[in-house]
């Protein structure tokens, strides 16, 4: 089953000014939000933060509440290697997969590195994923 | 050459107000027979043609504003035979609606050109002159306007319309160009353009006098034209409505006049309605006295100005109106077009993506100006992608720029970020200074 895999991503719209981003971090404080993963995309006067969370629907409200525009946004985590190439071995498979990455972002744990990412249709990539070799991350690992 | 049409520009007060009347006259009795709009507000007034007896009793009349265009759009109010309209112009209306305005072949010949060519005599523009137009060519009325105005004074004209500022430099000084009609922001812009290549107006070109409209300005930028660039600042005034750009101050520098028998001017309460004493302040209201295809009477055009009382040294006895110094509506002057915030709201609600709450922010980048829609778009549209808000931006930007005819840039906003209003709405930030 690919659903076990698909992590719920928060994507929130924020103006690109100073304290903003400071704003949306006390909102994740006052929930008690742990944050796994982030990332952000930004425009001329606005930014869209990615968030990884691991309770990503306490997260949406308590931003709803505040009037935030945000939703969610299914996102894959793939293992990596850390070492030199693990980026290479990862995405490169992707691509002879065909597997187009429309955005992605890297993060590290004390044992293995993981790239997030953002494909067009996570559902199908997950099972080319599988039959790869690559590793995919379970989504109870981060949205608990 | 001192006067275009002596006789009438010089004309004293009391054969004036005869001729002022008698046009009257005529205008009420064919409105009254020709336009269902205007006689219907006529009778509901309880004022025949009859009742006209004086150019005083003008205040008997019923106003007509520039909602009145909007609801009779397109041509609702043309009270000429279609076949005898010879030109539309449009320009950018309150809400959705565009403002049209028709002419016939005498409202450009003997009116709208008629004015101008008294105009530019009285700015001292004649055969010997080379008049560079750079207003908009077009639906907007200024490039065509001052074009008909300078053929008929005998100047050579180049239509050289907006824009391409360095190619104006270069045309002004190789056709000897001696005078010069834009926006004031932009002949600032110009005097910059030329300075950075390196031409200096007073030497390299003939250019001495400017025709400066279609937006606010003021006796400091005319000092400061002046000073920079040795050329004489003229103040010209029109709306699309009364026609467009036609009436001047003269070399007096002091107060524009209106032709006299050409346009009835009052100055009104805009509370009231009530007709207020030359010097006193108030909403600028004409009624145009040779207008066939779209006759106005008593128009409120929305300006703030008063009438000067003095006789101008000129000798023209047409009342002046001093420099205007505001609005009583909300509308705004950016880059020479008038843009209403309604009609900026009614173009933002076109994107489903959008709401209602918007701020206009106006500032003069340089020396253009330059407005700054903030708008918040609604919770369910946002996009995972910046790409897609972005493109949200851009089509919402597009659909401003097709409504108003003039450019603004949208920043997107999330929900309740913007400013609420409990009484009038104040969604303009004008940080312009003049």
């Amino acid at each position: 089953m690919s659903e076990e895999y698909i992590i719920k991503q928060l994507s929130i719209f924020s103006e690109n000014k100073a304290g903003k981003l400071a704003a949306i971090a006390k909102i994740f404080l006052d929930a008690g939000i742990s944050i796994q993963a982030f990332y952000i995309a930004e425009a001329n006067n606005f930014g869209v933060v990615r968030a990884i969370v691991d309770k990503p629907e306490v997260a949406f409200e308590a931003f709803a509440k505040k009037n935030y525009v945000l939703k969610y946004t299914d996102v894959l985590a793939i293992k990596m290697n850390d070492v030199p190439g693990g980026l290479y071995e990862v995405v490169g498979l992707l691509g002879d997969l065909g597997i187009n990455i429309e955005y992605s972002y890297g993060y590290r744990t004390k044992d293995y590195g993981a790239l997030i990412a953002k494909v067009e249709n996570p559902a199908e990539a997950v099972e080319k994923i599988k039959n790869s070799g690559l590793e995919l991350l379970p989504a109870k690992d981060y949205n608990f | 050459m001192k006067y275009y049409n002596e006789k009438i520009e010089t004309m004293p007060k009391p054969e004036m107000e005869k001729l002022q009347y008698q046009e009257l006259k005529q205008l009420v009795t064919r409105l009254y027979a020709n336009s269902p709009f205007y006689s219907g507000k006529m009778k509901e007034a309880g004022v025949r043609p009859d009742d006209i007896k004086c150019i005083q009793d003008i205040t008997k009349l019923p106003f007509m504003r520039k909602t009145d265009l909007r609801d009779n759009y397109p041509d609702k109010l043309v009270c000429v035979p279609k076949d005898d309209v010879v030109r539309y112009h449009v320009s950018s209306g309150t809400t959705g609606k565009p403002t049209v305005v028709a002419y016939t072949q005498g409202d450009i010949d003997n009116l709208w050109t008629e004015a101008l060519a008294r105009s530019l005599v009285s700015c001292g523009i004649g055969k010997k002159d080379v008049l560079q137009v750079c207003y908009g060519y077009g639906l907007f009325t200024g490039g065509l306007g001052l074009h008909y105005g300078g053929e008929k004074v005998g100047a050579t004209v180049i239509p050289a319309s907006t824009g391409n500022s360095e190619r104006q430099i270069e045309l002004a000084q190789d056709l000897g160009s001696t005078a010069i009609a834009c926006t004031p922001s932009y002949l600032i812009h110009l005097l910059d353009v030329a300075e950075k290549m390196g031409v200096d107006i007073r030497k390299d070109t003939k250019v001495r006098t400017a025709i400066l409209g279609a937006e606010p300005w003021t006796d400091e930028m005319r000092k400061y034209i002046y000073e920079k660039s040795g050329i004489v600042a003229h103040n010209i005034f029109g709306t699309s409505e009364i026609s467009g750009p036609m009436f001047t101050d003269c070399s007096e520098l002091n107060g524009i006049h209106i032709g006299a028998d050409l346009a009835y001017v009052e100055i009104i309460d805009p509370e009231t309605g009530e007709q207020l004493e030359p010097g006193e302040r108030g909403e600028l209201t004409m009624t145009v006295l040779k207008k066939e295809a779209i006759p106005m009477v008593r128009y409120r055009i929305g300006d703030i100005t008063s009438i000067l009382e003095e006789d101008c040294p000129c000798g023209r006895t047409s009342p002046r109106i001093a420099r205007l110094s505001g609005r009583v509506d909300d509308m705004l002057i950016i880059r020479g077009i008038n843009v209403f915030p309604s009609a900026v709201e009614h173009a933002l609600l076109k994107n489903s993506f959008l709401t209602s709450h918007f701020m206009i922010e106006v500032s003069r980048e340089g020396r253009l100006d330059d407005m700054l829609v903030k708008v918040e778009i609604k919770p369910d549209a946002m996009t995972d992608g910046v790409n897609g808000l972005m493109e949200m931006q851009r089509i919402a930007e597009r659909t401003l720029r097709d409504a108003l005819n003039v450019s603004a840039r949208v920043e997107l906003c999330p929900p309740n970020s913007l400013p609420r209003f409990e009484g009038k709405a104040r969604r303009v930030i004008d940080k312009r200074v003049m």
